[in-house]
């Protein structure tokens, strides 16, 4: 093992990460304000995939396939809260989880009816597709850019809650829900801009990875669970901790996979480490969540 | 005087920069209601929650009969015969009024973890819940669920949950909240009674009553006990007047 | 009787006589298709202990089918093959024998679930469900990158666990035995319900404040029942590997905890035969939908979108016109 190894896993696992953020940063938004358990989150990655890869096999512009899947998931995104979620925010979370359980067959079945089973792809652009050379490491450069709209992506949270009219709102709605109604802001409209904003972010987060993984039915779930890791360890509600949750589990998950079996080749042969370690690797991020809620139950951020 | 069953001494909480408790230093003697009384936001409730076991002081201590129970936590405090009724009646609404009680019963009996026996037939745990029930008044409406209750039913049905658990001190959080002048006149009558069973802490707003209770007060302000006596030094001392009572005279 | 307890009667008969029926008639696949709704009702009549009685949002409950069809997968393979399921410190052979796979099943479900609980019940309301997905999700993992038992590929049962003399292969034999341990749980589970346990749990999650000042503290109550939902799923995760004869990670999948879930709503929350008749009406739509297009499960999800927002209650609500707990 080399440290130039070493640092491509660690930036692998910041690039994981910031995708994970992506993911989490909704999520947890919508958590935040609207008390409203999204398990579509992951349709909605699916959804912005699919839209980037259909507008860039028919323009062949990335940044056109970009713009298409952030419109398309907040479409979406706003149309769904719309028509069904709005509703539900006053129920229970069982009605929630059931209605958006729902909603993930509707998502998953609609795209297979519309783009059949195979698998679309995506090119990386080719203004990205070299790479890039830190001193002996040479990294993929679209790999670096995730990671670089990654970190824009935080900051502009930042400052659209911080410094904004929105955020003003946001912030009052996860304070307290009287409170914005009596500052006379039109609830209904902040719930589907904050919906759809955290739609738009997955979104972009599925036209992100499409050239790094496939693009297929189904593709939101695994990711959708890793981002439920994400924001129980961050603390719900709390964007500053779906970042460093999501910086956490990327590194994490990256890390064990290429160091466990590495580690266990010491005490026994290499067969049975390769497969112990990649077991293990697999539970890795799980048993961090399980440490640290025995730690801090309501997360790392999460108010007490 | 024998020695007190609940002795508080120095308990300090804060929640943030607000000190709800500061420096409260509180006894209760068997056989006596002490009425614990003091405008709004005083931190009453604080206290009692504290005294049960809901939320941690800061720093001071609670005994009881003689030994420190800071170390235990609230279902403890309970089983060891402190037993709280709530200023907001807290039942399960969806149970009738006597399995509400038969409940307690069988957490006072230790026997919870119980799977098989349908609770319907099991006429030891059902007669002493009317029992309980009828005590405080209620047993008339044992069959209906308690959510369908009248306020000042759930009322009775939180006092028939406490005296199931055969406590060995009451801590009560303004029981006459809400009532009508008549119900609040069998209340404290009810009460009256109930301190042969176990000295009470009272935490009541309603001054009538207060004055035809209790053996002893305390005034809490911000957090702090300014005045212990009886009902005539009470009314005598010329700070409570001008920091609770005169208020209200007024 | 109440309109509901008429109800849950039709429903346990007809489940019963539509499986004769087909039998009598030669018509296997429905049979076996009676069979699974009954396995699955099993299934969501012990996830409706912690869901529905006890306010438990679990959506992980697939960890422990998939467990309970992993201890039949295992222990039938290893009989099969004529190995040693292991060698240390003792050396215990496998075996075909129901009865011990189902209590092996039931055990292993309530050893995972112990501190998979424990950790989970810390927090309460979202946290829990998604942390209880999240603990399903790394055993879904677990099963799928530990090679021994099949990985991704499963484990086939190329014989249908044995049960005393009975011909297990027989699909109406298999539908009796299903149905008789569906009745033992319904029944368990009912006593469980209207025992002094149950009128703690109904406690823990109508009031665990005044719980907690009687004396009681809720997460040991809301602990068992989490521990005995997940021995009662278990237990059907066993026979549902017997019925395919098969056990894949499938059924340790974040899906199936969603449809567990599915069938408790469906039927009506906090009704003990409500999940069966949920269970029964998803196996139904199923086939029935699966007829029609080969994407199903979008009309599924329609139909489950109109059942949350218009019926509250699930079916039970509908015909008996309540919608609270019984």
């Amino acid at each position: 093992m080399t440290a130039t190894l070493l640092i491509e896993q660690v930036l692998n696992g910041l690039q994981f990460g910031t995708m994970l953020f992506l993911m989490a940063a909704g999520l947890t938004l919508v958590f935040g304000v609207m008390g409203l358990i999204n398990l579509a989150h992951g349709s909605l990655y699916m959804v912005g995939a699919f839209a980037a890869a259909t507008a860039a096999a028919a323009t062949g512009n990335f940044l056109l396939a970009l713009a298409a899947a952030l419109a398309a998931a907040a479409a979406a995104g706003a149309l769904v809260e719309i028509v069904v979620l709005r509703r539900l925010y006053s129920r229970d979370h069982l009605d929630q989880v059931l209605a958006t359980f729902a909603l993930i067959l509707v998502f998953s079945e609609g795209t297979r009816w519309l783009f059949g089973s195979f698998p679309l792809y995506l090119d990386v652009p080719k203004a990205l597709s070299g790479t890039v050379h830190l001193g002996t490491l040479s990294y993929p450069l679209y790999r670096l850019a995730i990671i670089i709209v990654g970190i824009a992506v935080a900051l502009g949270l930042y400052l659209l809650i911080n410094r904004t009219r929105l955020g003003v709102q946001i912030r009052a709605g996860e304070a307290d829900r009287e409170m914005i109604a009596a500052l006379g802001i039109d609830i209904a409209r902040l719930y589907t801009i904050v919906f759809a904003l955290g739609a738009a972010l997955a979104g972009l987060a599925g036209a992100l990875i499409g050239p790094i993984q496939s693009v297929q039915v189904g593709m939101g779930e695994p990711v959708l669970i890793m981002a439920f890791v994400v924001v129980v360890i961050g603390g719900i509600g709390s964007i500053k901790g779906a970042l460093v949750g999501a910086i956490l589990v990327g590194i994490t998950d990256t890390l064990g996979r290429f160091l466990l079996p590495i580690a266990l080749a010491s005490v026994m042969d290499q067969a049975s480490a390769t497969t112990i370690g990649s077991a293990l690797a697999s539970m890795l991020i799980y048993i961090l969540m399980a440490v640290i809620l025995v730690w801090r139950p309501t997360g790392l951020m999460g108010a007490a | 005087m024998p020695d007190p069953i609940l002795k508080i001494i120095g308990l300090e909480k804060s929640f943030g920069a607000l000190k709800a408790t500061n420096g409260v230093t509180l006894d209760l003697y068997p056989g006596e209601i002490h009425a614990l009384i003091g405008p709004n936001g005083a931190g009453k409730s604080t206290l009692i929650k504290q005294i049960v076991g809901e939320i941690r002081q800061d720093t001071g201590t609670i005994a009881f009969e003689g030994q420190s129970i800071d170390h235990l936590d609230a279902a403890d405090r309970a089983r060891i015969g402190l037993a709280r009724t709530f200023q907001v009646s807290q039942v399960a609404p969806e149970l009738s009024a006597l399995k509400n009680v038969m409940l307690a019963v069988e957490a006072r009996e230790g026997r919870v973890f119980r799977f098989f026996r349908p609770v319907n037939r099991d006429l030891g745990l059902t007669d002493a819940a009317m029992a309980f029930l009828y005590d405080a008044g209620l047993g008339e409406r044992a069959t209906v669920r308690a959510g369908d209750l009248s306020h000042g039913e759930r009322r009775q049905l939180e006092f028939a949950i406490a005296l199931a658990m055969k406590p060995k001190v009451f801590l009560m959080d303004e029981p006459m909240a809400g009532l009508s002048p008549d119900g609040s006149k069998r209340m404290t009558a009810f009460l009256d009674k109930l301190r042969a069973t176990a000295p009470i802490l009272l935490v009541e707003h309603d001054m009538e009553a207060v004055f035809a209770l209790a053996d002893r007060i305390s005034v809490l302000v911000y957090g702090q006990v300014i005045a212990t006596g009886t009902v005539a030094e009470i009314r005598a001392n010329p700070e409570v007047r001008t920091a609770y009572l005169g208020d209200e005279a007024a | 009787m109440s309109r509901e307890t008429i109800l849950n009667l039709v429903v346990l008969a007809a489940l019963f006589l539509v499986a004769l029926a087909a039998s009598l008639s030669g018509q296997p696949y429905l049979v076996t298709l009676a069979t699974k709704a009954t396995i699955l009702g099993l299934a969501g009549i012990g996830l409706n202990l912690a869901l529905g009685y006890g306010g438990l949002v679990s959506f992980g409950h697939a960890a422990f089918f998939g467990i309970g069809g992993y201890a039949a997968g295992i222990l039938a393979s290893a009989a099969q093959n004529y190995e040693p399921l292991m060698t240390w410190p003792v050396e215990l052979p496998g075996t075909t024998s129901m009865p011990i796979i189902w209590l092996t099943a039931v055990i292993a479900a309530g050893l995972v679930a112990l501190p998979i609980g424990a950790l989970s019940l810390r927090t309460g309301g979202v946290h829990f469900i998604m942390i209880t997905l999240a603990f399903a999700q790394m055993v879904y993992y677990f099963a799928i990158s530990w090679p021994a038992y099949g990985g991704e590929d499963g484990l086939s049962i190329y014989v249908r666990n044995t049960l005393g003399t009975l011909d297990t292969m027989s699909p109406w034999t298999f539908f009796l035995i299903s149905y008789a341990l569906l009745l033992l749980v319904l029944g368990l589970v009912l006593m469980a319900t209207r025992s002094r346990f149950g009128l703690a749990l109904a406690m823990a999650r109508q009031n665990p404040l005044r719980l907690t000042s009687m004396g009681v503290r809720p997460f040991n109550v809301r602990l068992t029942a989490f521990v005995l939902s997940a021995m009662a799923v278990g237990l059907a995760g066993a026979l549902y590997a017997d019925l395919n004869r098969f056990v894949s990670p499938t059924m340790l999948s974040w899906h199936l905890s969603g449809e567990l879930i599915v069938f408790v709503i469906l039927g009506g929350v906090g009704r003990p035969c409500g999940p069966l008749i949920g269970a029964a009406l998803y196996v139904l739509l199923e086939s029935e939908l699966g007829r029609l297009t080969e994407y199903w499960q979008l009309p599924l999800g329609i139909i489950l979108l109109l059942v949350v927002l218009f019926a509250r209650g699930g079916v039970i609500g509908l015909v008996t016109g309540r919608r609270s707990h019984a």
